[in-house]
């Protein structure tokens, strides 16, 4: 065994020496987002700003899918972390697991390669086997597809054989469910059509039913997992509350893809179904924070990783915000006809991939450093505390900045390009050069760049934070009297 | 920890949450197959491919209360009348082009993609093409060498995609038929580009009726 306070492999089990891999791979990915976001955010201020060279096409296009693939790498790798712990044995076919890895890790290494160099191709069908589909969010070409899927059967035939022939505790039994839904949901992507209408119902389908529902419910096991892990909360407080909390995501998030349903050709019911479960989709938000907040307190906030549970409460208010109140504010069709495609879903989108998993995945990050280093102490009186403390600040801060920047903006072209200038390609113009939203811009560099130095912090502070520590983490306290 | 009540006890909602989760996945099938056959190109909703071959405005509906595609005399596009197998193939090249130039991470599309860049749902219509005389040239030159004409104060340029001059004529012919999509008034306010021939005496395009059934 070696020292305390060392990065050792042999402090994880097989499972989680795995997970660190892919952590480390979403923490790249999430660095290379910031970059090209950066990229694009400068050009919307000089547009020459790599014309020709990084389009701001290629380079928004690298920003999501970044963005895209470091979240499920995140979610992987904490899927992996919790497997064995959950499971109560070792994960079944953890040799599969390593081989595919790679082999994913190299497939995305290849396709962001393509989108730099090669970008675009001729309008046929073999740029989108080979370079770029052209569809938001699922940009990656058809082969690169195919493989995400045969990655993700061989993940999940480890997550599923692992709890079959382990135990199947609540959390494992809602996680096994909740992987078939949104890797099934990724196959109503992979299919071309003229039809534009009918192209973009089920790419909403991904997009939506990966973000709105399924995993809002992964990182509801994730949580559920994480506040045990950090408070010490009993199993079946977290497992009744995850359960509530997928009767309500579901119960609001399926339907609730209807708001997306209002202009894209697709029937006028929709508005009405779309509107009501899509308002509805804020209260399973809710009620998360309140049960973190309410669990941090019956254990008067006495926890054993103090930057996770940070990052845990993070989460909690940043997807109520951030996917909750942001997402309600411009739901209903009465006020999406003229916030749709502006800056307000640019602010929305932020905030909600921010606050909903960004925040959770780095709260993992946080656990599988401290379980590396020996399970050291990680609360209070840490050396080199003020590291995470100001990373948390800079990156939250940097975001709430970004979000608001972007939010008047939005509100300014909501109002200018389309109820005054009725939408017209003139009135796009005159709202983009307005100085209100020119300043939104602007704003929205600089708390991006504040953003950018909170993750430096952050990098810095994982490859430090806990280096030389000799304490044991602190035990749970005793379970609170209620 | 004592008696817990039923209401708060975890089997309860355990299967809650498996018979919500059931229940809308099953409503949501059945809204999809509704939806598949409101949208599919032909149908009251989206039209046909071979729409092309006619004129189509965007003219406000009293009784819907919002604006309406509406499908007028035939104008043919590039002064083709194309079969609707051709007009299907034109404008699924059109739609390729789009995807493998990657409009969708400047533009949007129906509202939907990123932000730097005009909406396209209406591009067809869009006032700034100046007359309906010039207006198809003007996309094909425009989409094939974007890159030194005059486009905004901003300093914003489409860069060059390396548009042949099939894929910009294509691309056209799939916007001119994104037009013809019933968006349920989005986007709203919209004033299209003046169409009427001089004089105006074409009704169709002033009755304000929704889109004709086309033929599959």
């Amino acid at each position: 065994m070696a020292m305390p306070g060392t990065l050792d492999s042999a402090n994880l089990n097989g499972g989680q020496k795995l997970a660190v891999k892919y952590f480390t791979v979403a923490l790249a990915l999430f660095g290379a987002q910031i970059v090209f976001g950066l990229l694009a955010g400068i050009q919307y201020l000089k547009p020459d700003f790599l014309y020709g060279v990084l389009d701001f096409s290629v380079n928004r296009m690298v920003h999501i899918n970044a963005l895209v693939v470091w979240l499920l790498f995140g979610f992987i790798g904490s899927s992996y972390w919790l497997l064995e712990d959950e499971a109560g044995i070792p994960v079944v076919g953890l040799r599969l697991g390593n081989l595919v890895f790679w082999v994913f890790t190299l497939a995305v290494a290849v396709v962001v390669v393509v989108y730099l160099l090669v970008q675009i191709g001729p309008g046929d069908h073999s740029t989108l086997w080979l370079i770029n589909e052209g569809r938001e969010y699922i940009e990656a070409p058809r082969w690169a597809d195919i493989g995400i899927v045969a990655c993700v059967l061989a993940f999940f035939f480890n997550v599923a054989a692992t709890f079959a022939k382990g135990r199947y505790t609540g959390i494992g039994g809602v996680l096994v469910l909740d992987l078939i839904a949104l890797f099934g949901i990724y196959l109503a992507g992979m299919f071309y059509t003229p039809n534009i209408s009918v192209d973009q119902y089920w790419w909403w389908w991904v997009i939506h039913l990966w973000v709105e529902a399924t995993w809002e419910v992964l990182v509801g096991c994730l949580m559920a997992y994480g506040l045990m892990q950090t408070l010490g909360v009993r199993r079946k407080i977290v497992e009744t509350w995850l359960y509530i909390e997928v009767a309500l995501m579901f119960g609001s998030g399926i339907l609730g893809l209807g708001h997306h349903y209002f202009w894209i050709g697709t029937p006028e019911y929709w508005f009405t179904i779309g509107g009501f479960f899509s308002a509805l989709e804020p209260i399973p938000l809710v009620a998360m924070v309140v049960h973190s907040v309410f669990d941090s307190g019956t254990h008067n906030m006495k926890n054993n990783n103090h930057p996770a549970l940070a990052w845990i409460i993070a989460h909690a208010f940043g997807n109520f915000f951030g996917a909750g109140v942001w997402g309600f504010m411009h739901t209903l069709p009465q006020i999406n006809l003229y916030t749709h495609g502006t800056q307000w879903s640019a602010s929305h989108g932020h905030f909600a991939f921010f606050g909903a998993y960004a925040t959770l995945v780095i709260a993992f990050f946080y656990l599988a450093l401290q379980k590396w280093r020996g399970n050291v102490w990680m609360s209070g009186g840490l050396a080199g505390a003020w590291r995470w403390k100001w990373a948390l600040g800079l990156l939250n801060l940097g975001m709430v900045g970004m979000v608001m920047a972007m939010l008047v903006a939005g509100y300014e072209q909501s109002q200018i390009e389309r109820a005054i200038e009725g939408s017209s390609w003139v009135g796009y113009f005159v709202a983009q050069a307005h100085p209100w939203f020119v300043q939104g811009m602007w704003w929205r560099q600089v708390f991006g760049w504040m953003f950018a130095a909170g993750f430096v912090l952050l990098v810095w502070d994982l490859l430090t934070l806990g280096r030389g520590e000799r304490r044991p983490a602190q035990a749970h306290s005793e379970s609170a009297p209620r | 920890m004592s008696h817990t009540e039923w209401w708060a006890s975890e089997s309860f909602w355990r299967k809650t949450a498996i018979w919500v989760t059931a229940g809308s996945f099953v409503a949501l099938i059945f809204l999809t197959l509704d939806s598949m056959s409101a949208i599919t190109a032909g149908s009251t909703r989206v039209p046909a491919y071979s729409v092309i071959n006619h004129r189509i405005d965007y003219v406000f509906d009293e009784k819907r209360n919002f604006q309406v595609p509406v499908i007028g005399v035939e104008e043919p596009l590039f002064d083709q009348t194309l079969t609707e197998a051709e007009a299907e193939a034109l404008v699924s090249r059109g739609k390729l082009t789009t995807q493998a130039k990657n409009c969708m991470n400047c533009h949007t599309l129906l509202g939907n993609g990123a932000y730097y860049a005009p909406d396209l749902t209406k591009a067809w219509l869009d006032p700034s093409w100046g007359s309906k005389d010039v207006r198809e040239q003007m996309m094909v030159d425009f989409l094939m060498n974007p890159q030194d004409r005059l486009h905004n104060g901003l300093g914003r340029r489409m860069p060059n995609l390396g548009i042949t001059e099939g894929e910009a004529r294509a691309t056209v012919a799939f916007l001119k038929w994104m037009a013809s999509i019933d968006t349920n008034g989005f986007p709203a306010n919209f004033t299209p580009i003046d169409q009427s021939d001089p004089p105006a005496d074409d009704a169709s395009a002033a009755n304000g009726s929704p889109i004709p059934q086309q033929g599959g």
